[in-house]
């Protein structure tokens, strides 16, 4: 495969969006800390900071800001690696990048003045002030720019390439954003047609449960948007960097395909105790759902298989030897494989909660969140972090020195034993029925109460040592950024086999994989949404007090 | 596409237990008809009286049948509305004997709100123009908090009441 250098212009692009992805890391990572502090019962905020500014702050920042900026930023450094870019590809580069940051910037201001206490999801009819849905809209739009510029990208590359395959990471980047662009347009719809109308006061009310349905039809990809970057770092950069070769070129691309049809028709699953839908219609969901099961055990075959392989080939014939071998000092591989420990409990768990009844234990309680601290505070994360180390230093110039690689082990073994605390405090006191999304409370006091209480401490000290892992994070981006002794770091793609064999063309034709997406959406959706509409109830007025607002 | 063999073992596994998974669920769905709440009966939020299950009068505990209660609640930013007791101050616990079946029925007056009864299968999303139902038999004795678990504004944990199975 031919690799592009990076040009200067290029470099500080892709850099760019990293400087906001850190930066959004350590606020995110604060409030975090603060909320764990206030639920243990024994710290109240300062100067009258609300609960759920805070949280709304940290979900908001880590849940879209910094996944987006960063996804968006190391995708395009994969296109611009493995198919090039263009000037004028570049300048939408950039149009893409001010675009998001313009709308995140308009978002914190309305968060932060305690004008869009509405959480992440922003579920109606609790209204925010209008300019935190037009902020929204900005990321949104600023990560199509995105998307087309790399659909764009693979094209131009195509076109001077006929009857090549298209390499590896473009064709995943390409996956992931076909998928956000088709989740997106749900979740477009509802803030510009149905919301942003709605806050402004020219229409009196809003349909609740459409909103919410068109969220979770963006709600769920969202969480494979994150995954996908990590998976394609597991498939096409791992190998490379304990010094082996591609498992199966064609395999993987199956993989991302699947991912793509069952990553959208499945949102019902978050709405599962939800009193306006068919339960035939979630269970059909629930069976799309679990098909993720296929791709997620590809996916887990492949990486140990490229960990065997490449490992007998340095020679270690024992049982396990191949294990023992791998780069274990090199953070660059342990940071994402403490990541892929981490997917086993969190796929699980995962499992669990699509489960049509089971979910009805942990709906909306603290195991949801115990979980997703798993999947994409940790798996996903680590794995990021884990592409930071090479590429940061890539884009500057500089070198991953002994020292920054011994402080980024130090860096997941912090995060692993924090999040191994906090998580599984969660996870507990979730079967017991405690609560997400609350703030510090006795309730009506009781033994249930007081042993909620007693986890939520547990999860202040996970907390306070995740914090400490994201300081010690920051710090490494600064010096890697800044103050690293200067050098080439390897972008590291892995290669196929020299023999490998040939990938089926049907795997790249993209009419017939977005065909079937398609088609599956509107499979899963249309009976259930026409129902939704046709039995409305009356629409609900906005409501702006019980978040403080007046 | 080649397939290693020990990858087809693998997949086939897999498949087999997402295949006995989904059985499992479906079964229990269809033909035991445990499904998740899903009632779709709908109600206007700005008069919820006018459901006769939400009248003053017929909020909080109601014995239907021997063993048999009905619980009536309207939620609204940050309280349940439980009814009365005799003595006309608002009713915060449920009290029911062990081993009864307890329909609870649900509804919103303004926002989105949860309605966990925690340590039951009680668990249901409520919103504004939807009824939410869950019927439960009581087969452990204690008190149980109910809890907002959706969030529902700066009050949110500050919503909650309480049932107790004795």
């Amino acid at each position: 495969m031919e690799l592009f250098n990076f040009s200067k212009k290029e470099s500080r692009l892709y850099m760019a969006f990293m400087h906001v992805t850190f930066i959004s890391l350590l606020i995110g990572g604060l409030m975090g800390l603060l909320q764990t502090l206030v639920r243990s019962g024994k710290y109240t905020l300062p100067f009258n900071i609300d609960y759920y500014t805070i949280l709304t702050t940290h979900g908001v920042i880590l849940g879209l800001v910094l996944t987006t900026f960063f996804i968006v930023g190391f995708q395009f450094s994969l296109m611009g690696k493995t198919v090039g870019i263009s000037d004028q590809q570049l300048l939408w580069g950039w149009i893409s990048f001010w675009v998001m940051l313009v709308g995140t910037v308009l978002a914190a201001w309305m968060i932060l003045t305690g004008e869009a206490s509405v959480l992440y999801t922003f579920y109606t009819p609790l209204r925010a002030h209008p300019i935190f849905y037009i902020g929204l809209t900005f990321v949104i739009v600023g990560s199509w720019i995105a998307a087309f510029t790399n659909f764009r990208q693979l094209y131009v590359w195509k076109k001077a390439h006929k009857g090549e395959k298209s390499p590896l990471p473009a064709f995943m980047v390409v996956i992931n954003m076909i998928m956000w662009f088709v989740a997106t347009l749900g979740v477009a719809y509802s803030v510009i047609v149905l919301i942003l109308p709605w806050s402004l006061g020219y229409v009196a009310t809003v349909n609740v449960l459409l909103t919410r349905t068109l969220f979770w039809y963006f709600g769920h990809p969202l969480v494979y948007f994150w995954l996908l970057p990590a998976y394609m770092a597991w498939y096409a950069i791992i190998p490379k960097i304990i010094g082996g070769k591609l498992f199966s070129d064609p395999l993987a691309r199956l993989a991302f395909i699947l991912l793509l049809m069952f990553s959208i028709p499945v949102g019902f699953h978050h709405q599962l105790t939800e009193p306006g839908i068919d339960p035939t219609w979630k269970f059909i969901q629930v069976v799309l759902t679990f098909m993720v099961v296929i791709p997620s055990l590809m996916t887990a075959f492949s990486l140990f298989a490229t960990f065997e392989i490449t490992g007998r080939r340095k020679g270690y014939t024992s049982l396990f030897g191949w294990f023992k071998k791998l780069p274990w000092k090199d953070v660059r591989f342990l940071a994402p494989f403490v990541g892929m420990v981490a997917f086993i409990p969190g796929g699980a768990g995962g499992i669990i909660n699509a489960s049509h009844q089971v979910n009805s234990l942990v709906h909306n309680t603290i195991w949801i969140t115990g979980h997703f601290h798993l999947t994409v505070a940790t798996t996903v994360i680590l794995t990021f972090f884990g592409i930071a180390y090479w590429l940061i230093p890539h884009l500057t110039g500089r070198r991953l020195t002994p020292t920054l690689n011994k402080l980024g082990i130090i860096q997941t073994f912090i995060w692993a034993i924090g999040m191994t605390i906090m998580s599984t405090s969660m996870h507990i006191q979730g079967l017991i029925g405690g609560p997400r999304r609350s703030s510090f409370s006795e309730y009506a006091g009781g033994d249930q109460v007081s042993t909620w209480i007693s986890y939520q401490i547990w999860q202040a000290v996970g907390g306070t040592i995740l914090f400490v892992g994201i300081l010690l994070m920051f710090y490494i981006f600064i010096q890697l950024a800044f103050f690293a002794p200067r050098g080439y770091e390897e972008y590291p793609i892995a290669e196929e086999e020299v023999d490998a064999e040939k990938s089926p063309k049907i795997l790249e034709n993209w009419y017939l994989w977005v065909g079937i997406t398609i088609a599956l959406i509107l499979f899963a959706y249309t009976i259930p949404m026409i129902d939704i509409i046709k039995h409305s109830p009356p629409g609900s007025i906005p409501f702006d007090w019980p978040i403080g607002r007046s | 596409m080649h397939l290693h063999k020990y990858e087809k073992v693998w997949i086939v596994f897999g498949l087999a237990s997402l295949v006995l998974f989904l059985l499992i669920i479906g079964f229990a769905a269809f033909w035991k008809g445990t499904h998740p709440q899903s009632h779709i009966e709908t109600i206007d939020p700005q008069n919820v009286e006018a459901h006769e299950s939400f009248q003053p009068d017929h909020l909080g505990l109601t014995e239907v049948a021997d063993g048999k209660y009905v619980v009536n609640i309207v939620a609204s930013a940050f309280h349940y509305d439980l009814g009365k007791e005799e003595d006309g101050t608002a009713t915060k616990t449920i009290r029911v004997p062990k081993g009864s079946t307890v329909l609870f029925q649900v509804t919103s007056k303004d926002v989105v709100h949860g309605f966990q009864v925690a340590g039951t299968n009680v668990n249901m999303m409520v919103e504004p123009g939807h009824i939410s139902r869950f019927e439960s038999v009581m087969k452990n004795n204690g008190e149980f908090t109910v809890v907002c678990n959706e969030y529902c504004g700066i009050g949110h944990h500050l919503m909650f009441g309480t049932v107790e199975v004795y």
